[in-house]
């Protein structure tokens, strides 16, 4: 597996930063910030192939409209040929924000913003209230559902 | 270099594995299990960690493919819809399962005489009934008794799951409709038992439970199989199974964890590497004797491969609800299970409740289904889903059909050289309109609790979890790959005992009759030692 390059990132992080922008209503920084992006390029390794090939398609679409990659592109022009990368490049515009949202939604700062302790689930669980069971009680009065056969 | 053979060799460490060695252990014979995986550690697992949810798609993937361990085998899967998920370590596929746990109905071993499909069993519910006991009392199970969509049965059950914010607003859809649910038999402890701790809705069951609540069978039969003097031997991958020139399994040649080649003989062989591996492991041991490989004289070893194609059926809803807390099963609701030939199709499903899921999971799929956009506004959609989303999925039966198969792909191979899986699959017109009928039904219960918007997947790609049918058993050695008691028709000391001997594949998950079964068959197994290769 080989490192990503300085061109790949670049791309990769314009790309990234159009798929989650930061948000001041939220307080919430871009999936380009650079500690989620080092998450999202280590995540990426496992799909480094496909990160490639599709990082070259984008810079491809951009320079055919352009004569420039993607990452020199105005805001306005990458919406564009992001939007035309997502129709022809369906499945690796989804892997790359699959990836990106992964990165993303586990970042201390992002979790506090959604309601989440920035914490993982063991030793201390969580609470699940029980529920109110009388909401049984039709069922329990229901005849038998299943079918009989001859030894059951 | 080869060894004394042992009096049992167990191929598999998953849940028929583990349920077949703990109950052979009484005899006292020298049983030894061989696993390609290793022995799990829970405290590595990734509820452990803050990147719990991302490494569901990384190293604790369900897909083989995808999570690329030393211990996973690649399969193709190119001529599938529908991508294996399983794990390959000591508890086998148990360690990522739901732990989900109903057992088969009465009708499920019927299904030729009473709808003229596939094949009937050469058992019956009655006859599994005492092992299903016997396993839930060994797994620890939550649960609740009088289901009327069960006959009465012998079950221990613990308090069941918490219904939680999401289950008690799908049970009012399902009220609303008039239409059954009952809280899922589960195999997750809700008080401390035989030693584990209770559940503590960690959330993240399919990723191992670090509190080992979930009875995979690592942690319920396997501590107690070691103890009574079980050999595990882990990291240890078959290649194939010898026999001699008598047609009897001599034993097996395996790569232990250094990679370096042994063998080991035995008087009897049990195969438990579920229904992909074990086509795979049988079609791989040929000789002049089994030119088409082993135990294969009927020809259908590999033959009607079984998935349960899953529909999923999502709702968005106004208020908060449990979120990434809590197991992710509930409840279920089996209106929809026993044939009715007005639907449209034959046979039936499982509505299961699925509670809900982290946000990581809950932005992917709503991203999928063009619910939350690249952009500004991005983050508002995120925040209308999260802790939002509850649903269900349609488990469908899968009827057999021959085409649906295992091969050996003439080119893969696993990182021991060992010639991999190919599956060639395709969802029958029977299988659609159950989804369809299923995704319609949901809808309604999803409409009727509330949902301001319903997302749906059919079937689910990533949703090969139950592997069913490729060695089948049956009475008729042209019919079938094993006897009724799971021994192999053509050799007369090789058991197999996972799902690739279910004749159909019911509309439930399949790990509690799997497990016992495998208990039936160790029972059949002790029962006739003296004459057991008659």
């Amino acid at each position: 597996m080989t490192d990503f390059t300085e061109d790949e990132k670049r791309t990769l992080s314009a790309l990234v930063d159009m798929i989650i922008p930061a948000s001041e209503v939220h307080d919430v920084p871009s999936a380009a910030d650079a500690a989620i992006f080092t998450t999202i390029l280590s995540d990426a390794q496992r799909h480094r192939d496909r990160f490639g090939t599709a990082l070259a398609a984008l810079n491809e679409l951009a320079r055919q409209a352009h004569d420039v990659v993607f990452a020199n592109l105005s805001a306005d022009q990458r919406d564009s040929i992001a939007t035309t990368f997502r129709e022809e490049h369906a499945d690796d515009a989804a892997l790359i924000a699959s990836v990106t949202a992964q990165c993303y939604y586990r970042d201390d700062r992002v979790m506090l913003s959604i309601g989440m302790e920035p914490r993982p689930p063991h030793p201390l669980g969580y609470v699940v209230e029980q529920g109110d069971w009388s909401l049984l009680d039709p069922v329990r009065g229901r005849d038998d559902l299943y079918r009989k056969t001859d030894t059951a | 270099m080869s060894e004394e053979p042992v009096d049992v060799l167990i191929i598999g460490a998953g849940a028929s594995g583990a349920a077949m060695a703990w109950s052979l252990a009484e005899t006292k014979m020298h049983i030894v299990c061989l696993e390609q995986g290793g022995l799990m550690n829970p405290l590595a697992y990734p509820s452990t960690e803050r990147d719990w949810e991302a490494r569901r798609q990384g190293d604790f993937s369900i897909n083989p493919n995808l999570r690329k361990l030393p211990s996973d085998y690649p399969i193709n899967e190119d001529d599938s819809p529908i991508k294996v998920a399983n794990f390959n370590g000591v508890g086998g596929g148990t360690i990522l399962y739901a732990g989900h746990y109903p057992r088969f109905h009465p009708s499920d071993f019927k299904v030729k005489t009473l709808d003229g499909v596939g094949e009937d069993w050469p058992i019956d519910y009655e006859t599994l009934q005492p092992y299903y006991g016997e396993n839930d009392r060994m797994t620890g199970i939550a649960g609740l008794a009088g289901d009327p969509a069960y006959p009465r049965d012998n079950a221990h059950r613990l308090p069941p799951l918490p219904l939680g914010k999401a289950g008690a607003r799908l049970a009012e859809g399902f009220n609303k409709k008039g239409w059954h649910w009952w809280p899922s038999d589960t195999a997750i402890i809700t008080e401390d038992y035989d030693g584990r701790a209770k559940c503590i809705n960690l959330g993240a069951c399919g990723a191992g439970c670090a509190q080992g609540a979930k009875g995979s069978a690592d942690v319920t039969y396997w501590p107690h199989a070691l103890r009574a003097g079980v050999e595990l031997r882990t990291r240890c991958r078959v290649r194939e199974i010898t026999v001699g020139d008598d047609g009897m399994a001599t034993g097996a040649i395996y790569y232990d964890a250094n990679g370096d080649e042994q063998e080991i003989q035995a008087h009897v062989v049990v195969v438990a590497c579920n229904g992909i591996g074990t086509p795979r492991m049988l079609l791989n041991s040929k000789s002049t004797l089994f030119p088409d490989g082993l135990a294969n004289s009927s020809g259908l070893v590999g033959k009607n491969l079984m998935f349960h194609p899953y529909a999923s059926v999502q709702g968005v809803f106004e208020d908060a609800l449990d979120g990434y807390a809590g197991p992710a099963k509930a409840i279920r609701s089996q209106e929809f299970y026993e044939t009715d030939p007005e639907r449209g199709f034959m046979r039936g499903y499982t509505l299961e409740i699925t509670r809900g899921m982290g946000p990581i999971r809950t932005v992917q799929t709503a991203m999928t289904h063009g619910r939350i956009p690249w952009g500004a506004g991005h983050h508002q959609a995120a925040r209308d889903m999260i802790e939002r989303i509850t649903g269900m999925v349609a488990v469908c039966e899968d009827l057999p059909e021959e085409h649906n198969r295992v091969t050996i792909d003439p080119d893969l191979k696993d990182s021991n050289g060992i010639p991999a899986p190919k599956i060639s699959y395709t969802l029958s017109e029977n299988t659609k309109q159950m989804m369809d009928h299923g995704i319609a039904r949901a809808s309604e219960i999803l409409s009727a609790a509330g949902a301001k918007d319903i997302m749906s997947e059919a079937p689910i790609r990533y949703g090969g979890w139950h592997l069913m049918g490729t060695a089948r058993m049956g009475k008729d050695p042209d019919k079938s790959v094993v006897n009724e008691w799971g021994r192999s028709h053509d050799v007369k000391n090789l058991f197999i005992i996972d799902g690739s001997i279910f004749v159909t594949s019911a509309g439930v998950n399949p790990t509690s009759t799997i497990q016992a079964l495998a208990l039936y068959v160790a029972d059949q197994m002790k029962s006739r030692l003296a004459n057991l290769f008659d």
